[in-house]
């Protein structure tokens, strides 16, 4: 035994200890499993045992889950005959059997919870008959596999279902949200919140006064809470969950469908035969190729850029007391206000003491509201913005360990308030510019030392979006960048890594997803249609209304910029007409509410008349096929702006441009980033595909060399055999 | 292959499908029965004659269960040599029940048969027969599922009718019906429903409402739009990514009424109907029926018609009248407009709207009233069709001998 151990009573109530071996957190493997099914024998055997209670020997959590790489090892891939698929089958069970064996050994079996239970550390303890938690707003319970392109294979969507109802399980299955003690509890998924400390305790009265060995899904009268799919009561809730499922979906992901299959169906069975069910479609799930790549980028690659493992080795680590950030506009306050919540001290500089106190007062309305819903203490609140210094003198930043400057994107503006600055502070201070635009190389000339110089590129708003782009200028040393990283740590967001080039990685791939709307208004398609295909997609907002959100003028700018940068390679293209007829008429996007949309004050939109009129729509109706045809051209753009990216070096891991693409601009989940969704398709096909795409819709479309030669050889970016393909 | 005629069809009043209705209390057995009864009466048939008896119902269970059909012939006291066999089109139910029958005489498996149909939607409630398709998510991934009313309501987005196109059309069918029933245009088709004692329960279609105005409807909230607002938009619009929103426009007003009713239609070759001394009405020139795209699910008349048009080597002009089922105002006014159909060719006594659809029944329901029609009016020929569940569409032409 390593991972499970059985420890007896002297009250015949025996404790199963989960304490997995070599691990810091309990995890299921086969291994445990082998181990639960052992000591379910004895439980169920040995006269001496009349019940038991299934403990943590971690002081982090119940159990966080199962292993997933173990399972992608044993079951990710399309097997080569029915025979492997079987046998595939055969072991993914395995949890279901022996959490079934541990629910029908005929002893009253506790689950006491004193840390997280996520995932299959829930399932287990769902296939207990009693479920008791510490009562500690921190600990997590919930079944979060949706999230990662999963659905629970442990038994989660059949006893949560059972518990619950399918109202009240579909959404909580498919959202893959984590609950507090006291809501699991109300909602009916756990049994009791005692005092921490006091679970075993409650966990052996409860055996000891007469707690029930059966599940009520095995007594005879149990009926489903709700009703079953085919009865008055349950059918509109089925008809209607179908509806919510597809919703969330949308076809792409396999996970969020699988999960309504798995409960419809194992809702007009017996457990045993629902467990099966739910077995077949967490294979499938496990198979597709939405599942890996969610799970590669999503569970292992944002971790690892979040605490920053790939930072160099060599400098010593950066700690920070005090930052100063210089402009104390919108993106400056941001940094100010998430520099303070770490708990850093910051100096906050602009041109007069008001404009810094605004931008001051902006964190107090962030935590304003926070207090409001009662996310934070206002004694916290107060504290946070209380490390808050707004100043207008440049001398206040004598004692900063790090200066992030926010000010307009001009290169005069940038070098003046670096060079006042840098005059304030001590020797070897790191400078950072926070731009979207401006390339660093030429910004860090106004530096003190360029080797000390490094681009930020927060995105925004500060507050809530995580992404960190981190811009590299040509004489930026390695330590410059270990301590940005330090930084972006400290704040408790996640970095990815560019060479600075024009509009470095994310401003610059955001872009063609947005172009290449305006590409598909020219082409003559309804703006209603290209809006909502850029949803099917996944996108968040279709590209048109994400331009007005963005700005108009703001994309025009950048267009200048670009031809700038670029001189005369920078070729005329259709989407800058469309940019300049706006800017003409004035429309600016939801600022000035007027754009593609004019805005109502009541918050409704409708397509401006005059965009009809410069590109009269010729394809006003869809057919599926068009409609994945646009969807392509979407992700496809993008994909091909991320594989140059990484082929002209701007990039030089495919975990940074998958991250950065997923966190800085939402790019679909499912597809685990652009990189990823081209290891979806299939290097050659891709290639292929963009060939059509180049010859139907402009060059824009062709991929890099490396990618081609990828193609050639049957390679992929993550190197690994390529997967099954997809419909994208 | 024989030409198959049609030489009767009788039809119960409709009788509002709700508890207060007037044929709340009787069976959807005795609905049958009764029309059964009156076909075989009027026509002094000898049953032994008739070799199957197809009846259409849509939900088919508690007393409309296990084949209406056969139990109806043995309750109506025919030969126990009459076949009887239930079948379901959703709404083309009662015409596919006739299409089938017909289709039976053709192929020479039988020489007399009746097709018709039955539905108590005041005692069986519609949808109580479940169905995978809106409930299991594979086929409603699959399909886009919303329910008919929302494709209903798409139609006119994607067509462009408004509130006030489907509203004024179902004015005109309340004015068209009530003018028919003033006229006693179809005093030939209707025999009342009787009680046990030989009373009379209903005798007039009860659904009517031969006031109905602009403004009265006007008040009418929109049926669809709190469930698709709710779950069913987003998803049909996933098959529709072209329109914004969905404008809401049909309500109980200017949508098909639930009601109570059965039908039967008399068909056999001419051979047989001459040996039984009976006259025919008409000719069954052609059949047809049809799937296209199951979400928005009503479309189907125009492409039912035209595939049935262009096998019979006919244009839209040929037909003299046109039966289309009133399920939802824009179903019919999308096939006017996709067919350039002339509005006084089209349900010119009203429909659906005005007395209501008996899902399995109206079918044939709407056969007898069209064929009444062409001789009331000495026209020639006409199609009768239906929008179907799931995208599909059913046709028939008749044209008088």
């Amino acid at each position: 035994m390593t991972d499970f151990t059985l420890e007896r009573g002297d009250d015949g109530i025996a404790t199963i200890r989960f304490d997995a071996a070599g691990r810091t957190m309990n995890t299921l493997t086969t291994r445990g499993w082998d181990d639960l099914a052992a000591i379910v024998e004895t439980v169920r055997e040995d006269d001496a045992i009349r019940g038991a209670i299934i403990v943590s020997g971690k002081a982090n959590a119940f159990c966080a889950g199962a292993d997933l790489d173990e399972m992608l090892d044993a079951a990710g891939y399309t097997p080569a005959s029915a025979e492997e698929q079987r046998s595939i089958v055969d072991r993914m069970g395995k949890a279901n059997r022996v959490a079934r064996a541990l629910e029908t050994c005929g002893k009253p079996i506790v689950a006491a919870i004193a840390g997280h239970a996520l995932g299959g550390g829930l399932e287990l303890a769902l296939a207990c008959h009693h479920r008791i938690v510490a009562d500690d707003p921190r600990i997590k319970l919930g079944l979060p596999e949706a999230s990662i392109g999963l659905l629970p294979g442990g038994g989660g969507t059949q006893r949560l279902l059972r518990l619950l109802g399918m109202a009240r399980a579909l959404p909580l299955l498919l959202e893959g949200r984590t609950l507090k003690p006291a809501e699991a509890l109300s909602l009916g998924i756990i049994d009791a919140v005692v005092a921490k400390g006091e679970e075993v305790v409650a966990a052996r009265a409860w055996i000891a006064a007469g707690g029930s060995p059966q599940a009520r899904w095995d007594r005879r009268d149990f009926v489903l809470p709700g009703g079953t799919p085919y009865s008055a009561d349950g059918n509109p809730v089925f008809i209607q969950s179908a509806a919510i499922a597809a919703r969330r979906s949308q076809g792409n992901y396999p996970a969020i469908g699988n999960i309504a299959h798995a409960l419809y169906e194992g809702a007009q069975v017996p457990i045993d035969r629902a467990l099966q069910i739910e077995t077949r479609y967490f294979v499938a799930t496990l198979q597709s190729p939405q599942a890996k790549a969610m799970i590669r980028t999503l569970f292992h690659s944002h971790p690892a850029l979040a605490k920053a493992e790939d930072r160099p080795v060599a400098p010593p680590p950066a700690s920070y007391r005090v930052i100063g950030v210089l402009g104390a506009g919108m993106m400056g306050a941001g940094i100010a206000f998430v520099s303070a919540e770490a708990g850093l001290d910051v100096i906050l500089i602009d041109t007069s003491r008001e404009a810094a106190e605004r931008g001051k007062a902006y964190a107090r309305s962030v935590l304003d509201r926070r207090v409001a819903k009662g996310i934070i203490a206002q004694e916290a609140a107060d504290a946070i913005v209380a490390r808050i210094r707004p100043s207008d003198d440049y001398g206040d930043l004598a004692p900063c360990d790090l200066v992030v400057e926010t000010v307009f994107e001009d290169r005069e503006v940038k070098g003046e308030a670096t060079r006042r600055a840098a005059a304030a502070v001590r020797e070897g201070v790191l400078f950072a510019s926070n731009t979207s635009t401006l390339p660093i190389t030429g910004l860090a000339e106004a530096a003190p030392d360029p080797h000390r110089y490094i681009g930020m590129h927060f995105h925004s708003p500060v507050d809530r979006m995580e992404l960190v782009e981190i811009v590299l200028g040509k004489e930026t040393d390695e330590t410059a960048l270990a301590h940005a990283l330090d930084y972006v740590k400290a704040i408790r967001k996640t970095a990815i890594v560019v060479r600075d080039s024009p509009f470095f990685y994310t401003s610059r791939t955001f872009d063609t997803y947005i172009r290449e709307g305006m590409e598909m208004l020219v082409d003559g398609y309804a703006p209603t249609l290209i809006d909502a295909a850029g949803k099917l997609a996944g996108m968040p907002r279709g590209p048109l209304e994400l331009t007005d959100d963005v700005a108009i003028d703001l994309v025009d700018r950048i267009a200048g910029q670009r031809r700038l940068s670029l001189g005369a390679a920078a070729e005329r293209r259709r989407s800058d007409d469309v940019i300049d007829l706006l800017i003409r008429e004035g429309r600016y996007g939801r600022k000035n509410g007027r754009g593609f949309y004019d805005y109502a004050a009541d918050g409704t939109k409708r397509l401006w008349p005059g965009l009809a009129e410069a590109w009269p729509v010729t394809t006003p109706h869809s057919t599926p096929e068009l409609v994945d045809t646009l969807k392509r051209r979407f992700l496809y753009r993008q994909a091909v702006e991320a594989a140059r990216c990484l082929s002209e070096g701007v990039l030089t891991d495919p975990r940074h441009a998958d991250v950065g693409a997923v966190l800085g601009w939402s790019f679909p989940r499912w597809t685990g980033g652009p990189i990823s969704l081209i290891d979806q398709v299939g290097a050659a096909r891709f290639s292929a595909e963009c060939d059509v795409l180049a010859d139907t819709c402009g060059p824009r479309f062709l991929v890099p060399d490396a990618l081609r030669a990828m193609a050639a050889t049957g390679r992929s970016y993550y190197g690994e055999a390529r997967i099954d393909q997809v419909a994208a | 292959m024989p030409d198959v005629y049609i030489y009767d069809a009788v039809r119960t009043p409709r009788g509002k499908g709700r508890k207060d209705g007037a044929l709340h209390g009787t069976t959807a057995l005795d609905l049958a029965t009764q029309v059964l009864g009156a076909i075989r009466d009027r026509n002094d048939l000898d049953t032994a004659m008739i070799d199957d008896v197809v009846m259409g119902c849509v939900a088919p269970l508690g007393e409309q269960g296990s084949d209406i059909a056969r139990i109806a012939v043995l309750n109506a006291g025919y030969a126990e040599s009459v076949a009887g066999l239930q079948v379901s089109r959703f709404c083309a139910s009662g015409l596919e029940a006739c299409n089938i029958a017909a289709a039976k005489i053709k192929a020479g498996e039988a020489e007399m048969a009746i097709g018709g149909g039955v539905e108590s939607m005041s005692r069986v409630a519609m949808g109580s027969d479940g169905g995978a398709w809106y409930a299991d998510p594979h086929p409603a991934f699959r399909t886009y599922y919303a329910p008919q009313g929302i494709g209903a309501d798409l139609i006119g987005n994607l067509f462009g009718f408004d509130r006030t196109d489907v509203d004024s059309y179902a004015v005109q069918s309340q004015q068209r019906a009530a003018r028919a029933w003033s006229e006693g245009r179809f005093a030939k088709s209707v025999v009342p429903v009787k009680d046990g004692l030989g009373l009379t329960l209903l005798d007039r279609d009860e659904h009517m409402r031969p006031d109905a105005s602009l403004q009265s409807l006007a008040a009418l909230k929109p049926a669809f739009a709190d469930m698709g607002d709710k779950w069913f938009d987003p998803i049909i619009l996933q098959r529709y990514p072209e329109v914004d929103r969905i404008d809401h426009i049909h309500h109980a007003g200017n949508s098909s009424g639930i009601v109570d009713g059965a039908a039967a239609v008399l068909f056999a070759t001419r051979e047989t109907g001459e040996a039984m001394g009976l006259t025919p009405r008409a000719r069954v020139k052609g059949m047809a029926s049809i799937g296209s795209e199951p979400s928005i699910m009503l479309t189907g008349p125009e492409l039912v018609t035209r595939k049935l048009l262009d096998r019979l080597g006919m244009s839209v002009g040929d037909i003299d009248l046109y039966e289309l089922n009133e399920a939802f105002a824009s179903v019919v006014l999308r096939m006017m407009q996709a067919l350039d159909i002339d509005p006084d060719r089209m349900n010119v006594n009203g429909g659906a709207i005005a007395m209501g659809h008996p899902l399995g029944a109206t079918g044939a329901m709407i056969l007898g009233t069209v064929l009444d029609e062409l001789e009331r009016s000495d026209r020639e020929t006409a199609l009768i069709t239906l929008c179907v569940g799931a995208g599909m569409g059913t046709a028939t032409v008749i044209e008088r001998v």
